[in-house]
């Protein structure tokens, strides 16, 4: 039996290191279609429910797209404005609505836990586009494969996270499954923003080398990957202490000179100030082409838990 | 004759061995509030051989549900119920600590799913026993307030 086929895609907690080893594999196969070098109908006749209880541009398109490049349809909503969710009815309700209109489900929702609950009622595969601070595993493959794909392996990759590592809901999943692999990661944060405890200690069980800091500049040269993420000015009080965190951990020219030549920078997008546009020119930058590979990522999910395998 | 500080009673229950100050956790977990209709003994900071201070509880006229006994193991995992008939320990065990808590406890997330309207209980895994550590199997947080959390 096919193990894949029906499965829903929750957290990443729920993937073995040979699960997303797979999932790396048929991303990469997938890649000259969702390239539009090459055509499938591999999920011809199939429609996928896309439910967007919040906006997100690039998930959703990337949804959308690798939906379509398999010639599959997709239909759904993109905010809850105007559908019976505003009228109360309950998440439960609207998922047992919609999985008889469809094949599989993507659920994007304000509240942790949604797509667990989604996944209580729905017989067809759900798929975790996020869930509020909770879990976003298809942003963590996706990054995942990118570091795979550019570097040729995981395991033995020194990666640096970035920014706000205590809310940021991508860099808690991400490097748990960065450990899955034996990645040794630096947890590089201001103070207020460091990783909450009960994240480190599940990242010391593993064994993997660790090392937290708040300095960028001490660890740019020891690191392969710099992870960088967004650090938002609602999290300080102090609108003059936000540009002082925010400029100590802005990527730039300077900073990189330091740097290791093939040194991959990456970032789940949107960015706001944390790498110079100047940074985009130079070989360093990934985080395009990270945005493109969620194409590949979610085509081969798609195709995985419909039980077609391309 | 060494004077008991607290009497046999006849029938009922009693709950000895929960953690020192844990007692009125004990209470609020069996609904005992300001109104009762048959006697009530709490004993607290009283000296166990076993636990250097214990608190206990006996309820008259009273025997425990399954769900009451497991949310009692959540805070107190070394307590003891002993189930008394006409004066009698009738049946005695120690509480045991379940794998999972399903509907006994309320997410301290406030932006848990399971807080909202759903149609759905609580469920959470019981991640290591001493301490007790609960994750929510909807939004994976750990819960660290267990007494709080009861529901």
């Amino acid at each position: 039996m096919d193990p894949w086929k029906g499965r829903d895609i929750l957290s990443i907690r729920d993937f073995s290191r040979a699960d997303i080893e797979s999932v790396l594999e048929a991303a990469r196969k997938a890649m000259p279609i969702a390239q539009g070098a090459k055509t499938s109908r591999s999920l011809d006749g199939k429609v996928l429910s896309a439910m967007f209880f919040e906006p997100s541009t690039r998930t959703r398109l990337s949804f959308e797209s690798a939906m379509q490049r398999l010639g599959g349809r997709v239909i759904g909503f993109a905010s809850p404005e105007g559908t019976s969710i505003q009228k109360g009815e309950t998440l439960a309700d609207t998922v047992r609505m919609v999985e008889s209109y469809s094949d599989v489900i993507v659920l994007r929702h304000p509240q942790e836990g949604a797509a667990r609950l989604a996944a209580d009622f729905s017989s067809r595969p759900v798929i975790n586009a996020g869930d509020g601070a909770g879990q976003h595993p298809t942003q963590t493959l996706q990054d995942l494969y990118t570091i795979w794909e550019g570097r040729g392996a995981i395991e033995g990759q020194t990666i640096a996270l970035v920014g706000d590592l205590k809310y940021g809901r991508t860099v808690h999943s991400l490097a748990f499954a960065l450990a899955l692999f034996g990645a040794p990661l630096i947890l590089v944060s201001p103070p207020e923003l460091e990783m909450p405890w009960e994240i480190v200690e599940g990242l010391k069980e593993t064994g993997i080398p660790l090392q937290a800091t708040h300095r960028l500049e001490d660890v740019v040269r020891a690191a392969d990957v710099l992870y960088v993420t967004r650090i938002q000015k609602e999290r300080f009080p102090d609108p003059q202490e936000y540009s002082r965190v925010a400029d100590s951990y802005r990527v730039d020219l300077p900073l990189l000179r330091e740097a290791k030549k093939d040194l991959m920078i990456m970032h789940p997008l949107p960015r706001v100030a944390e790498i110079d546009p100047a940074v985009d020119a130079t070989s360093h930058a990934a985080y395009f082409r990270q945005a493109f590979n969620g194409v590949p990522v979610r085509m081969a999910l798609l195709e995985m838990v419909l039980g077609v395998r391309g | 004759m060494r004077e008991l500080r607290v009497t046999p009673i006849k029938n009922g229950t009693v709950i000895d061995h929960i953690p020192s100050g844990m007692a009125l956790k004990v209470l609020k977990i069996l609904g005992i509030g300001g109104s009762v209709s048959s006697t009530v003994t709490v004993a607290m900071h009283v000296p166990s051989k076993a636990m250097g201070w214990k608190d206990i509880v006996k309820v008259e006229d009273r025997e425990l549900s399954a769900k009451e006994v497991d949310k009692i193991a959540l805070i107190a995992p070394n307590a003891t119920v002993n189930v008394v008939r006409n004066y009698n320990v009738a049946e005695k065990h120690k509480v045991r600590m379940p794998d999972r808590a399903v509907g006994i406890l309320r997410c301290a997330n406030p932006n848990c799913i399971t807080n909202l309207r759903e149609p759905v209980e609580s469920d959470f895994a019981v991640m290591g026993k001493d301490p007790v550590r609960l994750r929510c199997k909807y939004c994976d947080r750990i819960l660290e307030d267990v007494a709080a959390a009861i529901v």
